[in-house]
């Protein structure tokens, strides 16, 4: 259950990914985008404190749609194509900055 | 002449042209492209994988989407085809590139610019809540991943691409549970001379408003949006009748646009000179008819230098490589370049038609609640907007950033910037050309952290 319907394409291989710590199905060629919103019904938080958001442009252009790998690696979700055991993260980098 | 540097950004139809003509000439030019696939936004590809004909995705242009694919690939290493690679900053003649998170620089002796259009947007409340996308992402979900961005879609704006959208939901099995125009049967009217400039094109759009109300789609023209309501998700648009009734249409998506605006950073970037376009409403490089630009070897060509659609886009492309091969003491023959220029020429007529028809409301603007977020990278509001103006004083746009941050989020002012612009001038009760445009700054796009240099 999610926000975007799929009407089309709905016989390719599933890929396996996990979105904040929970294991969601996508298809493949799925951008990281559509396997968020396939599953869910946003993408990320606002950082200004006006709530969830589910990107906008799906062009590469607003930049609203950006989530985080686990190892703290930026993705813009409408631009990149899921692959299988990707571990996203959309609430913020989790990463932390080992003290030396 | 086999060394010279001929720099093309944009893969789309007139990157496509721009590459092919100057690879006709013996030259090997290099194409920068973002996407992952040629193509650009209107014939954009499907992923690998995908199976839908063109003719699904591309309804009556699947012909030439099919042209411009097949220029490109058989293009094949004639030119230096760099896909998933940003240009963000240009200095010099040297172009500044990103791919993946590697940096490189590109030196040039001509560049091309086809960078496109994305939608111009008019915010309403509640227009960053979940659900709310962009007419042409309304469209992308579709034609690049099979999805509709809802259950229950409503498309709501203005311009050719509001009937072509909601006539591919529909065909495609979507719920669309209105189509909200706000421009008027009479402005489409009034528009129908110089729209009869492109008959085949004008025959397009009223093939597809009539097979909307022919399928039963509720299709309202006139109407005033006031607001999107929802809390962790669009619930309903609200909006009233072109008779002042106040209505309220339950859905779960909606896609907003009012037509296109040009993407125009990298050309100010190359330190072209801007002029104020009344039709568009908007700042846009100034080029001669064959795309030169006021700084010496750069061209522009495609949406990216004034709406025309993809079919002047291709003309344009091809033009402008000739000019830019002329300027590099190629020969171009004279009759080649005066057909481009002559197939163009009912382009520009037509625009001014689609902008009668379609007129972008300049004038919601002045309307919009002081709590309506307008920048939503930032949440920088309407009231934000109009503080700067009255209580600081900033004269034009760039003040305005500096005070409010209005156009200097992740976007750099593409969603914000038209509307935002439009805010202010009202505020400042001045014309909107007074304010001036957003200044273009590199990076265009925000660059990783992790940014390494290409040995």
């Amino acid at each position: 259950m999610g926000r975007f319907v799929r009407l089309a394409e709905t016989d390719r291989p599933p890929v396996s990914l996990e979105i904040d710590g929970t294991m969601v199905t996508a298809l493949a060629g799925d951008t990281v985008q559509v396997a968020i919103l396939t599953n869910g019904f946003a993408l990320r938080e606002s950082e200004f404190g006006d709530g969830l958001r589910a990107g906008f442009c799906l062009m590469a252009a607003c930049q609203d749609c950006w989530v985080w790998t686990v190892e703290g690696e930026r993705l813009r979700g409408c631009s990149t194509e899921v692959a299988a055991g990707m571990r996203i993260v959309t609430k913020g980098s989790t990463w932390q900055i080992e003290p030396s | 002449m086999a060394d010279r540097t001929v720099l093309i950004v944009g893969a789309g139809p007139a990157g496509t042209r721009a590459a092919e003509r100057v690879a006709a000439a013996g030259l090997r030019p290099v194409v920068v492209d973002e996407a992952a696939a040629n193509g650009g936004q209107i014939y954009r590809r499907q992923p690998a994988g995908f199976r839908r004909p063109a003719q699904t995705l591309y309804g009556f242009e699947s012909g030439k989407a099919v042209a411009v694919h097949g220029a490109f690939a058989a293009l094949g290493d004639r030119i230096d085809y760099r896909p998933l690679t940003l240009v963000w900053h240009l200095w010099e003649s040297e172009a500044h590139l990103l791919t993946g998170t590697t940096a490189s620089r590109q030196q040039y002796d001509a560049l091309i610019l086809a960078t496109g259009a994305t939608d111009r947007i008019m915010p309403l409340p509640g227009w960053t809540l979940p659900g709310v996308f962009s007419l042409g992402a309304a469209q992308i979900a579709l034609k690049a991943q099979g999805c509709a961005i809802g259950s229950r879609v409503v498309l709501l704006g203005t311009g050719p691409l509001l009937p072509l959208v909601a006539y591919q939901y529909a065909r495609a099995g979507a719920t669309v549970a209105a189509v909200l125009d706000t421009s008027t049967l009479g402005a489409a009217i009034r528009a129908l001379p110089a729209l009869a400039a492109r008959p085949g094109m004008l025959a397009k759009g009223l093939y597809y408003t009539a097979w909307l109300l022919k399928a039963g789609i509720p299709f309202h023209r006139g109407i005033t949006p006031t607001a999107i309501e929802g809390t962790d998700g669009v619930a309903a648009i609200r909006y009233r009748t072109a008779d002042g009734i106040e209505r309220q249409v339950a859905c779960d998506a909606i896609g907003l646009g009012y037509g296109l605006r040009s993407e125009t950073q990298l050309a100010d970037l190359a330190r072209c000179d801007f002029a104020f376009d009344a039709v568009a409403r908007q700042w846009l490089p100034a080029t001669d008819a064959d795309g030169r630009t006021s700084t010496p070897g750069v061209y522009l060509a495609g949406d990216g230098a004034r709406i025309l659609g993809a079919d002047a886009a291709e003309i344009a492309g091809k033009l402008a490589a000739c000019a830019a091969l002329q300027d590099l003491g190629i020969a171009v023959p004279d009759a080649e370049m005066a057909a481009y220029r002559a197939a163009l020429a009912p382009m520009d007529r037509f625009r001014v038609g689609l902008d009668t028809a379609y007129p972008w409301p300049a004038h919601f603007a002045a309307g919009l609640p002081d709590t309506a977020v307008v920048c939503r990278c930032e949440c920088i509001t309407a009231g934000d907007i109009r503080d700067v103006a009255r209580e600081k004083g900033a004269p034009e746009v760039n003040r305005a950033k500096a005070f409010s941050r209005l156009g200097m989020g992740r976007c750099q002012g593409r969603m914000c910037g038209a509307a935002g612009a439009e805010v202010l001038a009202d505020a400042l009760g001045v014309r909107l050309e007074e304010v001036g445009r957003l200044r273009g700054q590199g990076p265009v796009k925000p660059l990783p952290l992790a940014t390494g240099i290409a040995p």
